[in-house]
């Protein structure tokens, strides 16, 4: 398999989709001429032409509603964000249309639409652009929630999203774009919703991690493994419908679980993740679920104080140790 | 706007909206305030300018309207009964008073096309052709009701007329038309889509952005800002620095038209062109109709923000009045048709009443039922 | 200031009370409030909670015996504080009245003094605070009822003192290298002519709950059966040799069966165990009830440590017990306190038959007629001297899966009784 890059392979994935299904266009600030702020969008202009690349201005809260409506009458639009900071404008049509309205109209408009751009923390850009929002979409039943932490997840599921009936909030890293790993080449290669992946198998504790938690969780669990403490870390993948039950049975099996997350503690996806897990798994427990979690403020400009801010490989040595008692 | 105001806080909101409102009312009405004389001969003015279309006009649309017009302020006048009664919940925003605006409208537009609303959707909803039955049993939140009672007055649908919506954010709407309106480009079909809003959503940003795509993409859609001219207890003068909201559509570089709302078949005349412009030329419009809505905002609005006298001096513009004065003075309506016609009305009523009562109520497990289109167990 | 602990008046019409379990030892931390020991009353077990903190210095009254309403029970104090003026006036003290009236006086003085020295009651030191309670991870307690670990036996290595699952895979690894010991330490023992000796293992939550439920279910002894079939081919071969060798012997198929039963049971000694109402009796040797058939009714003698005793010995002193039952010469000590029974009906023909348990034994074997019967044996129809047999379990004892693998072990042993002699 071809050894590529996320920002690569989610430009495959668009690709692919666009080809298969003409009904299938991307919108968003700067995603034609400019080929994406993130260069996701490459060459797709190109191929597709302005009808289906789609340049807007800077109207989130429009663009986002155009593309609900578009859904509703049987389009089905990718929404970039240039980052998920400026889906704070839209959330509106994300929330009060897109979610509920094959619910509010008794099932007869679906909307399939993806909302996708990179979430999570940026590299010193300071509070407003870097943060991760996944809680804020996971909390509504209407949408779906995505978060890829590897090129070939990232293509199977954005695959999955587009052709999924209901509005899908797939979200990027941006510090991941660059990140390379095998992708297959297959057009067929999708990654269905909903299902969590084992990055690695282990005994002792489970880890539970998403988006740019996962390979820094991987490699908590090499140094883990040096010191004889078996790591099993979990990428549940898509948020919601998230898939507890692998989650559990991991659980059940290490008795011990550390969730790591960059996004802030309060009500967070990790928080619903501990709760059920003691909701689910209390009786095989060996120590309180234990969160590594952004910091509770938000993200600061300078360099050694966002390096606090962001849950690193010590942390999660750290909160390893406390659950399995080894500190 | 419906759901702007929690109930509990209303009497202190009322309280300071009042005392507000009071003096914008007197400068209003300083304005607009007219003497009986004056008052009549505004409304024969009218029935002369109408006159001249009600020629052009067959009798059987013109019937048509006029049963429509009928029947959305009967179907009104009933639900604001079963609301007192105690059958209708939650939010009820009555279209007493708009009627020739959606019949004018719609009546200018293919069944194929598209119509979009906000929360004040019952008029729309059956002048597009919803069965009065679905909307009813729909406001008694059965499982007979056009969105299988999950959405209530505020959000009646349905996608075999090509009804997408009552929507309840204010402003909402807007960029869904302009989505809906650019799908129909983007698949090269001739079909219109008319967006209803309230003049008050031309202040939310979502107005600004759809509109400016909508020229800047050359989408074929009708913006139809029904200035009824309260956005809920707060006059126009109060909230909007320029309140010629036709002369707004400059700033996009659209086309727009100031119409009179009381007028059905000014109305359907404006929308005509607009459609037009919208179907061949695939460009979007911008309508601001004044109208006036006799009832409060919604069924809990005791309407202390502006006079009875107000109220009633827009009641002698009543769209239904006008329309049957003209078309009899025309020798086109007697006694016996009206009867005729209210007499329809009724039994279309009556039946959708029976139908909402004798509907059941959705069944327990709908609640978690349309929550996902392709649902995940997880 | 050290002061007694007096047996408390635990029930309205309780006059004495007897000492069930104590909760704390020598030596431990005791705060207020905190649950020292369970004492039998006239209507049920009650816990007793510590008045003062400190030190349980002294334990008075050991579990199992009774004392009047008032008496002191322990002594309690600083670490390093001289008790020996209080352990005196105990031993002076007859006990009865005289303690009961003055015995809650003194404890309130006691206190009032004990609350002025301590420097801050309200806030104790976090090893206090540890001893509250027993902390422990969902996962250890549940293993712990499971493998009915006692909690309080263990201390816990997690934060806190929290009990976590390490410590009870270690206390399962101790029990486990220390479970063969119980059953490989019957034969180093002189043959006995008493009643079996034992060892007690208190019962577990788990096991009082299944109790509870299975007799409350089905009746004081909740019952159950277990049936498998066994080829005695062997077993008759070798009574037929030893009977040869030696007409006087006269072994019958039934001694042999006494005989394995026994050692079948030292291999599962969770099955030789009778339920105590807060206990699980553990028996090192097995004494064996056999039921003789009487003209109006029935006994079971009993042989003393069958395990032990050579297949003459055992078929001589059944029939010599059989013979004295019949003429109604037992003493009650040769009728009672067996820890397991065989009743064999084969004589009358029976082919199968359910016994009912001679509590407090937790079970008894159901010997039914040794008959040929075609069996398939590599592929062949071939006839066998097939002999069923049922064993009932006393289910608050013996769970399914262990009375298996008892009557499993009878049958090795049976169908190939030269592993007797291994």
């Amino acid at each position: 398999m071809p050894l590529i890059t996320m920002r690569e392979a989610l430009n495959q994935a668009l690709r692919e989709e666009m080809r298969r299904d003409e009904s299938v266009f991307l919108m968003g600030e700067e995603v034609g001429a400019y080929e994406g702020a993130y260069k996701v969008s490459r060459g797709l202009l190109a191929e597709f032409g302005p009808k289906r690349v789609i340049d807007t201005p800077i109207s989130e809260l429009g663009f986002a509603g155009l593309g609900v409506g578009a859904a509703m009458v049987g389009l089905r639009p990718v929404i970039e964000f240039m980052t998920f900071n400026f889906s704070i404008l839209a959330t509106d049509q994300i929330i009060n249309s897109a979610a509920k309205m094959l619910y509010m109209s008794g099932g007869q408009f679906k909307i399939p639409i993806v909302f996708r751009g990179p979430n999570g923390s940026a590299y010193q850009v300071s509070s407003q652009h870097s943060q991760a929002l996944e809680s804020w979409y996971a909390h509504f039943p209407g949408l779906k929630v995505v978060m890829p932490s590897t090129p070939a997840d990232a293509k199977g599921l954005l695959k999955s999203a587009i052709r999924d009936d209901d509005p899908v909030i797939f979200m990027e890293q941006e510090r991941m774009y660059g990140m390379k790993g095998e992708v297959p080449e297959d057009e067929d290669f999708i990654i269905p919703l909903g299902v969590a992946d084992i990055k690695r198998e282990g005994t002792d504790v489970t880890i539970v991690a998403r988006s740019l938690m996962v390979p820094v969780a991987l490699r908590a669990a090499e140094e883990l493994e040096k010191e004889g403490i078996s790591c099993e870390v979990i990428d549940p993948r898509t948020i919601r419908p998230l898939d507890i039950e692998t989650i559990v049975n991991s659980v059940k099996k290490t008795n011990r679980v550390v969730i790591a997350e960059e996004s802030h503690p309060f009500c967070g996806v990790g928080a619903e993740i501990s709760a059920e897990i003691i909701e689910r798994a209390f009786d095989y427990l060996d120590a309180p679920p234990r969160r590594v979690s952004g910091a509770d403020a938000p993200m600061p400009y300078a360099k050694n104080l966002e390096a606090l801010a962001i849950p690193d490989v010590q942390r999660i040595v750290a909160a390893v140790r406390e659950v399995t008692y080894t500190a | 706007m419906s759901s702007r105001k929690p109930s509990n806080s209303r009497q202190q909101a009322d309280e300071v909206t009042s005392s507000v409102a009071t003096t914008a009312v007197t400068e209003q009405e300083a304005s607009d305030l007219l003497t009986a004389e004056e008052l009549h001969a505004e409304h024969e003015q009218r029935k002369e300018d109408q006159k001249g279309r009600i020629e052009a006009t067959d009798r059987e649309l013109l019937l048509h309207l006029l049963y429509q017009m009928v029947l959305i302020r009967r179907f009104e006048e009933k639900a604001a009964e079963a609301y007192s009664l105690g059958k209708i919940g939650g939010f009820c925003h009555l279209y007493i008073g708009q009627e020739a605006v959606a019949v004018g409208a719609i009546s200018a537009i293919r069944p194929d096309d598209y119509v979009i609303t906000s929360y004040r959707d019952h008029g729309h909803a059956l002048a597009k052709g919803m069965s009065a039955e679905e909307i009813m049993a729909e406001l008694y939140g059965k499982a007979g009701g056009c969105s299988a009672g999950k959405g209530g007055s505020m959000h009646l649908f349905d996608a075999s007329v090509n009804f997408l919506g009552g929507h309840a954010i204010v402003g909402g709407q807007i960029p869904l038309a302009t989505g809906i309106a650019f799908a129909t480009k983007y698949r090269n079909e001739d079909k219109v889509t008319l967006c209803f809003f309230g003049e008050a959503a031309v202040n939310q940003g979502s107005f600004n952005e759809s509109l400016n795509m909508a020229q800047l993409w050359k989408l074929p859609c009708v913006y139809i800002c029904e200035n009824n001219q309260y956005g809920m207890g707060t006059s126009l003068a109060r909230a909007m620095s320029l309140q010629d909201i036709a002369r707004k559509a400059c700033a996009y570089g659209m086309a727009s038209e100031f119409v009179d709302g009381m007028d059905v078949l000014a109305v359907r005349e404006a929308t005509l062109r607009a459609v037009e412009r919208a179907r061949t030329e695939s460009l979007p419009t911008l309508l601001e109709v004044r109208t006036y809505r006799y009832m409060g905002h919604s069924m809990s609005d005791p309407g202390n923000y502006r006079t009875r006298a107000e109220i009633e001096r827009y009641q002698q513009r009543d769209p239904i009045k006008l329309l049957s004065a003209s078309m009899r003075e025309k020798g086109l309506l007697d006694d016996e048709t009206m009867k005729q016609i209210e007499q329809r009305v009724h039994e279309e009523i009556e039946r959708a009443v029976r139908f909402a009562e004798e509907s059941p109520l959705p069944a327990p497990e709908e609640l978690y039922t349309d929550v996902y289109a392709n649902p995940i167990k997880s | 200031m050290a002061t007694k602990i007096v047996m408390p008046k635990l029930s309205p019409t309780m006059e004495e009370g007897q000492l069930a379990r104590w909760l704390k030892k020598e030596g431990e931390q005791i705060a207020p409030g905190e649950t020292i020991a369970e004492v039998d009353t006239d209507k049920a077990t009650m816990e007793v909670t510590a008045n003062t903190a400190g030190v349980l210095r002294k334990i008075l009254v050991h579990e199992g015996e009774s004392v009047p309403l008032g008496h002191p029970i322990a002594i309690v104090g600083e670490a390093d504080e001289d008790i020996s003026a209080l352990l005196t006036e105990v031993e002076k003290s007859p006990g009865g009245e005289k303690v009961k009236q003055s015995a809650p006086a003194a404890e309130e003085r006691a206190a009032r003094e004990e609350r002025r020295e301590a420097p801050s009651p309200e806030a104790p030191s976090n090893g206090e605070r540890g001893a509250e309670r027993i902390f422990v991870s969902p996962i250890a307690a549940r293993m712990a009822a499971e493998a009915g670990i006692n909690l309080r036996t263990l201390k816990g290595s997690g934060p806190g003192g929290r009990i976590i699952k390490r410590d009870i895979e270690a206390a399962i690894e101790a029990s486990r290298q220390a479970a063969p010991r119980l059953a490989e330490a019957a034969p180093a023992q002189p043959i006995p002519s008493e009643a079996a000796p034992y060892e007690e293992v208190p019962l577990t939550e788990m096991r009082r709950t299944i109790a509870r439920r299975l007799a409350s279910s089905i009746g004081p002894v909740p019952h159950f059966f277990l049936t498998t079939e066994i080829e005695m081919d062997r077993a008759i071969e070798l009574r037929r040799s030893l009977n040869e060798l030696d007409p006087e012997l006269n072994i019958s198929l039934n001694d042999i069966i006494v005989k394995v039963a026994a050692a079948a049971l030292m291999q599962h000694p969770q099955v030789n165990a009778s339920f105590q109402e807060r206990a699980i009796r553990y028996y090192k040797q097995a004494d064996i009830g056999v039921a003789v058939a009487l003209e109006d009714g029935l006994i079971t003698p009993v042989v003393r440590a069958a395990n032990l005793k050579s297949l003459g010995t055992i078929s001589r002193e059944i029939r010599e017990l059989a013979e004295r039952a019949r003429a109604r010469k037992l003493k009650p000590e040769e009728y009672t306190g067996a820890t397991f029974s065989v009743s064999n009906l084969g004589m009358f023909g029976i082919d199968e038959f359910t016994a009912i348990i001679n509590p407090p034994e937790a079970g008894i074997l159901a010997v039914g007629a040794a008959q040929p019967k075609p069996v398939v044996r590599d592929g062949e129809i071939v006839i066998r001297q097939m002999m069923r047999v049922t064993m009932s379990c006393d289910h608050r004892i013996i769970d399914g899966a262990t009375g298996a693998q008892f009557l499993q072990t009878f049958k090795r042993l049976l169908e190939n009784p030269l592993r007797l002699l291994i």
